[in-house]
């Protein structure tokens, strides 16, 4: 038999499964790129300093205590309460500023939940209440 | 077929960030109302564990009256610099009135308040 001797070695690397990892890559991409969790209540804190006179009528004030209850203009509310109150109180008074006070205990999903509460409300003018 | 997959492989790729820091360690708090943050280059992330811990992204911070100072820069630097505040949910509102005022200080106003879908 005649030994042929190949011209060129030509080491061909078997492409038929760069397809499968061009999809697991693209799973993987697509999996990392949703999994930044950064969605949250959106507030705007009141600037420092100049404090405007707003007429008492048109505040309400929510406070919460360090055990987690709700005191709503003097009044003690539920918390699931907050959201049909404050819409009441809107429709009478659509300029009204929410003011929301915590105590230096209180539970911040607490005040996480209250703050919930106002903005499912609609309020637009929410305050954080100056601490002592 | 495998020329599209290529295609969008190298979309992804690109428009993926991967985030610069880890932050601490938290258990976030749910809200029903949360809203997806805007202009994400102009976030600063504040952790803030239960145990009082702050960091503002990835740099621990040991005195608060350092975050006015921090912020008051990155303010200068970026006029529209917004902050997303992860905090825990176990976390006594001492340790947020705290960072707040250091925010009002730095006069960095907008804030999210990062919280999981939930009642």
């Amino acid at each position: 038999m005649l030994l042929e001797k190949r011209r060129d070695r030509t080491a061909e690397i078997p492409t038929a499964s760069m397809a499968d990892i061009a999809f697991l890559l693209l799973t993987f991409f697509l999996v990392t790129t949703s999994l930044d969790m950064d969605k949250g209540l959106q507030l705007r804190l009141p600037a420092k300093g100049g404090e405007k006179e707003v007429n008492k009528s048109l505040i309400a004030n929510l406070w919460i205590n360090a055990a987690g209850r709700v005191l709503l203009d003097d009044e003690e509310v539920e918390i699931p309460m907050i959201k049909d109150i404050i819409k009441m109180k809107l429709a009478q008074r659509p300029l009204l500023t929410v003011s929301i006070k915590t105590d230096r205990n209180t539970n911040y999903q607490d005040f996480i939940s209250v703050l919930d509460q106002v903005q499912m409300a609609e309020a637009t003018r929410i305050s954080i209440a100056e601490p002592e | 077929m495998p020329d599209i997959v290529f295609m969008l492989l190298l979309f992804f790729m690109v428009a993926t960030v991967f985030r610069q820091y880890q932050g601490l360690p938290i258990e976030l708090p749910t809200a029903k109302k949360i809203v997806k943050l805007e202009a994400k280059k102009n976030v600063t992330h504040i952790y803030a564990s239960a145990a009082g811990e702050i960091s503002i992204d990835d740099r621990i911070i040991n005195r608060n009256r350092d975050i006015r100072n921090i912020m008051y820069k990155k303010r200068v630097e970026n006029p529209r610099t917004m902050v997303s505040l992860k905090a825990d949910r176990g976390a006594p509102m001492k340790v947020i009135t705290d960072i707040q005022q250091e925010l009002r200080e730095a006069d960095v106003l907008p804030i999210n308040y990062t919280a999981k879908f939930g009642d």
